[in-house]
């Protein structure tokens, strides 16, 4: 099976220890993952508010390459692009007349067969049959996974089977040697997009997202979502200000959790490129005993 | 020589502003084998009904066609002046030019002609028609009632009380259902119990009424009138000739730690046990999973050493009895979508977050906590309650869709039973439209907004979660901007879907009944037989079909035993005779029937029998298909199954049907 990747725009910029930490891992376990030859914007944000048919012909256009070059699985670590690609996928699949309309816009032929994976779809296929061989260390740490919105809907592309209350990213860390904690605001808006227009009301949301995962104990934040990182991380000084507390748990990507239980150089993983330093997580991290 | 008559109806102006109907008229005129053609303003009055019969004597017809209406509106009416007019009225036949033609098409020549096809199509198909005599089928006088909620008890007291035999079956150890479980009922607040119970008594003293707790129907078969049922009675290990309902079993019991289903878990029952202190029969059963002397090889046997009456039958098994029965009413109830449901509200995580019948048995004066209204997990009195309605009801997302419609008047109720019992207390309603269209229903919730002040939010709840010993209800208010709104609740009730009985597929399928993707039973017509089923003889009460509350439940009840009364008014049932039937031929053959019996595997209604044809010595010559003409609704299956023509239906004969396909073609 060739497995493809799209990597997006924030895995290449603001999320690249996302991307190093993937393909850390997926070396380890001796997967190849292809990059998408000529892959374009998925249109997140700014094509699905302006114009539907652009916001499909985008990702379309991805699709129908991904299919050129003979990949039958593509992992999208972003979340946004995963919603974006998965939700043209599903309308295309289902509307012969959309398709037909979008074929013609990128002037290329797509079946939409390939299989769309997010990060935590991809390790439980391709990494968790080989994992526990390379498995070295216990994350030893309780963690909060934290799914936001993306993942969880509309109900037609939830990459989740619960998505009230989803626990794909918690059996990833139960994996990794962490305790996942029962918490409340797994799938709670962190503010998203408004992000640099309204920054008080993400340092509202997220402030309450981080204030019940320190009340439950929780060491670290694990997200597979750049857009969520970016909050959860970046915004920690306006939400310090909102919370009028100093909230300093750190916040993860799954693949980087998930690298240091195998072993993987902290730098190797981009930990040192986090706003909230990370030690804590590496502190707690014990040897298992061969 | 055939000599049919054509009546073309002008239905007013609905079929003769769109249809050339003089044309019509004439034209069918002059087919072959018509002998008379004429049109009418109102074929169905009665100087246009006269005008067929005189026609008929007349002119010698052999058979009619009337082109007018659907046959389902007017047929029967044509048929019978056919019949007046001393032909048999299997000879009548009706060309639809109204809802197949002037209904659905514009004025035109196209039109017209197409009015003309069917006509004579119809023309062609009554020429095969032969005499056809209505089917006589004895009836047996006696319901069977399936369900001893109040559906079910309504239902079984109406037939009784006209004196006809009801068995009833009701697989827990009382009757009762849902109902008795209830606190006070809206929108009276009368208490449930005591309207409940002398009703229960009723059923149980009556003398037409044969009442079968703690048992279930096995299997069903036969036809309207006829039915033929078998009935599992599990074992009850007491022996109710000799119990006197005494108590001193349950007294002494050792294990007195199973969950309560009558309290709905908040409470505990012991292993020999009647479920509640009012039930009917008042005599116990043991619940031998949960029994000491069952699941540790004789040990314990306390029951029995204490009953006074020596009731007590360790051996006791499962018996399994035969009845006949003429008509069924299923009165299966409902249940409530339960725990795991919804991960987000914390159902079965949170001991305090609990649904509506739990409610109801805590506001309950028999309930555990004795009307008290207590929270589970630490018996306090809740100084804040959170009302969540469409707690997975019209919610597809969740995958119910519908309208539970009984949550909007049962929490209101909910909200000002608490606030009568704790005045300080506070009540917060999420919900997202009320719908309280019944009597004094809208009035009964404006009461509970207006008087006792309960907060109605119009919102949903996205979750809710423990914080700090709180119950935190995290919804929106959208008629406030959709403003986030977060309650700290100390208790929090969800008005949860109404879902089918567990075993209501399993019931359908024994009965052969249908039912919805949602496992509600299926009524014959939505707006017009909504007691009947698609099978005759079965009818549906309560909340088996769909969501009811009790006045609606009593209504369908008392319907479908009017329709039970009615089947029972005569000793025989006559029925149309539009069955299938297996050829008969001369010796040696008999039939050509080959006893393949691929129509019996294709028979949706179970019909299809086998006849053994034997020479004069008993000796079998061959095994044939025979048609239950009781039980056959002439669908017409088994004729497209067959393989060589050896089954037919009457009134829809192959030769007829082929008769009619040819005059379309031989235009």
């Amino acid at each position: 099976m060739r497995i493809g990747y799209y990597p997006g725009c924030s895995l290449e910029g603001s999320s690249k220890e996302y991307n190093d930490s993937l393909f850390a891992v997926a070396e380890k376990c001796g997967v190849t993952l292809e990059v998408i030859k000529d892959w374009s914007c998925c249109g997140a944000s700014a094509a699905h508010n302006l114009n539907h048919d652009l916001a499909l012909a985008l990702p379309a256009r991805t699709l129908a390459l991904a299919e050129k070059q003979g990949l039958e699985d593509i992992v999208v670590p972003c979340a946004a692009c995963y919603s974006r690609i998965a939700g043209t996928k599903n309308e295309i699949s289902n509307n012969i007349a959309v398709k037909a309309k979008i074929e013609g816009y990128i002037d290329l032929k797509l079946t939409a067969d390939v299989k769309i994976l997010t990060v935590f779809e991809f390790l439980q296929k391709y990494i968790f049959p080989t994992v526990d061989q390379h498995i070295v260390n216990k994350l030893n740490q309780k963690a909060a996974c934290y799914y936001g919105c993306l993942y969880t809907r509309p109900k037609e592309i939830a990459a989740v089977e619960q998505i009230e209350n989803p626990m794909e990213m918690d059996e990833v860390m139960a994996k990794a040697g962490a305790t996942p904690i029962d918490w409340a605001f797994k799938t709670e808006c962190c503010g998203a997009g408004l992000s640099v227009s309204r920054t008080d009301i993400v340092a509202k949301l997220s402030g309450k997202i981080i204030e019940d995962a320190a009340d439950r104990g929780a060491e670290s934040i694990v997200v597979a979502c750049p857009m969520c990182h970016m909050n959860l991380d970046m915004r920690r000084p306006e939400i310090k200000k909102q919370l009028k507390k100093d909230i300093n748990i750190p916040v993860l990507f799954i693949t980087q959790a998930l690298g240091l239980s195998m072993g993987i150089p902290a730098d190797k993983l981009g930990l040192n490129k986090h706003y909230v330093p990370t030690d804590k997580v590496v502190n707690c991290i014990v040897k298992m005993e061969a | 020589m055939a000599r049919i008559g054509v009546f073309i109806c002008h239905c007013g102006e609905n079929i003769s502003a769109t249809v050339d109907v003089a044309k019509v008229a004439e034209k069918a005129g002059k087919l072959s084998g018509v002998a008379f053609s004429v049109d009418y303003k109102y074929m169905c009055s009665d100087p246009g009904q006269t005008l067929i019969i005189e026609a008929i004597k007349e002119h010698k017809l052999t058979g009619i066609v009337v082109a007018a209406c659907s046959p389902r509106m007017h047929e029967g009416t044509f048929r019978k002046a056919a019949e007046k007019a001393g032909i048999n009225p299997y000879f009548c036949e009706m060309a639809n030019i109204r809802e197949h033609v002037s209904w659905v098409h514009p004025k035109s020549d196209a039109t017209t002609q197409k009015a003309l096809d069917i006509v004579r199509t119809m023309v062609a198909k009554v020429k095969k028609n032969a005499a056809l005599f209505p089917i006589k089928v004895p009836v047996t006088k006696t319901a069977l009632v399936i369900g001893g909620g109040i559906a079910g008890i309504q239902a079984a007291l109406d037939i009784a009380n006209a004196g006809h035999q009801v068995i009833m079956v009701e697989k827990k150890p009382s009757i009762g259902g849902h109902m008795s479980q209830l606190s006070e009922t809206f929108p009276t607040l009368d208490c449930s119990q005591c309207i409940m119970t002398p009703r229960m008594v009723e059923v149980a003293q009556h003398p037409n009424i044969t009442l079968h707790t703690y048992a279930e129907v096995e299997s069903v078969s036969g036809f309207v009138g006829n039915f033929d049922v078998k009935i599992k009675m599990k074992a009850k290990s007491v022996d109710y000739k000799k119990c006197t309902g005494c108590g001193a079993c349950w007294q002494k019991c050792p294990s007195k730690k199973i969950p309560d289903e009558f309290n709905e878990g908040m409470g505990f029952r012991t292993a020999i046990y009647s479920p509640f202190p009012q039930a009917v029969p008042n005599k116990p059963v043991i619940d031998r999973p949960n029994c000491t002397y069952f699941t540790k090889g004789g040990k314990c046997g306390l029951c029995k050493k204490v009953c006074p009456a020596d009731a007590i039958n360790y051996d006791a098994v499962d018996e399994f009895i035969d009845v006949k029965v003429g008509a069924i009413i299923t009165a299966t109830g409902f249940d409530l979508k339960h725990a795991d449901f919804f991960p987000e509200y914390g159902y079965g995580k949170f001991k305090d977050v609990i649904d509506g019948m739990q409610f109801e048995r805590l506001a309950s004066a028999s309930g555990p906590t004795a009307g008290e209204i207590r929270r589970p997990s630490d018996g306090k009195v809740p100084e804040k309650i959170v009302f969540v309605a469409c707690a997975g009801s019209r919610d597809k997302a969740k995958g119910i869709e519908y309208c539970s419609k009984i949550c909007c008047m049962y929490t209101a109720k909910h909200a000002m039973l608490y606030k009568h019992k704790n005045h300080e207390g506070k009540a917060y309603v999420f919900y997202m439209d009320i719908r309280a269209a019944g009597k004094d229903y809208d009035e009964f919730v404006r009461r509970a907004i207006e008087e006792d002040e309960v907060q109605y939010i119009r919102g949903r709840v996205s979750r809710i979660y423990e914080k700090n010993g709180k119950l935190i209800v995290k919804g929106v208010d959208t008629l406030m901007n959709g403003e986030p709104v977060d309650i700290e609740a100390d208790m929090v009730v969800l008005a949860t879907a109404v879902v089918a009985n567990i075993e209501a597929e399993s019931l359908a399928q024994k009965l052969h009944i249908s039912y919805n993707k949602h496992k509600f039973f299926a009524e014959a017509h939505p707006k017009l037989k909504p007691v009947e089923t698609n099978t005759a003889g079965i009818m549906l009460a309560g909340a088996c079909q769909s969501a009811k509350d009790i006045p609606e439940s009593v209504s369908q009840a008392s319907a479908s035993a009017s329709k039970a009364i009615g089947l029972f008014s005569s000793n025989e049932l006559t029925r149309e005779p539009i069955v299938a039937v297996v050829n008969r031929q001369a010796p040696p053959n008999f039939t050509s029937c080959t006893g393949c019996l691929l129509c019996q595997e294709v028979c949706p209604y179970h019909a299809i029998e086998t006849e053994d044809i034997k020479d004069r010595g008993g000796n079998l010559i061959k095994r044939a298909a025979r048609v239950n003409a009781g039980l056959c609704q002439g669908c017409g299956t088994c004729v497209a199954m067959c393989r060589n023509k050896s089954i037919d239906l009457q009134g829809f004969s192959n030769d007829q049907m082929l008769s009619e396909v040819m005059a379309l073609l031989n235009a």
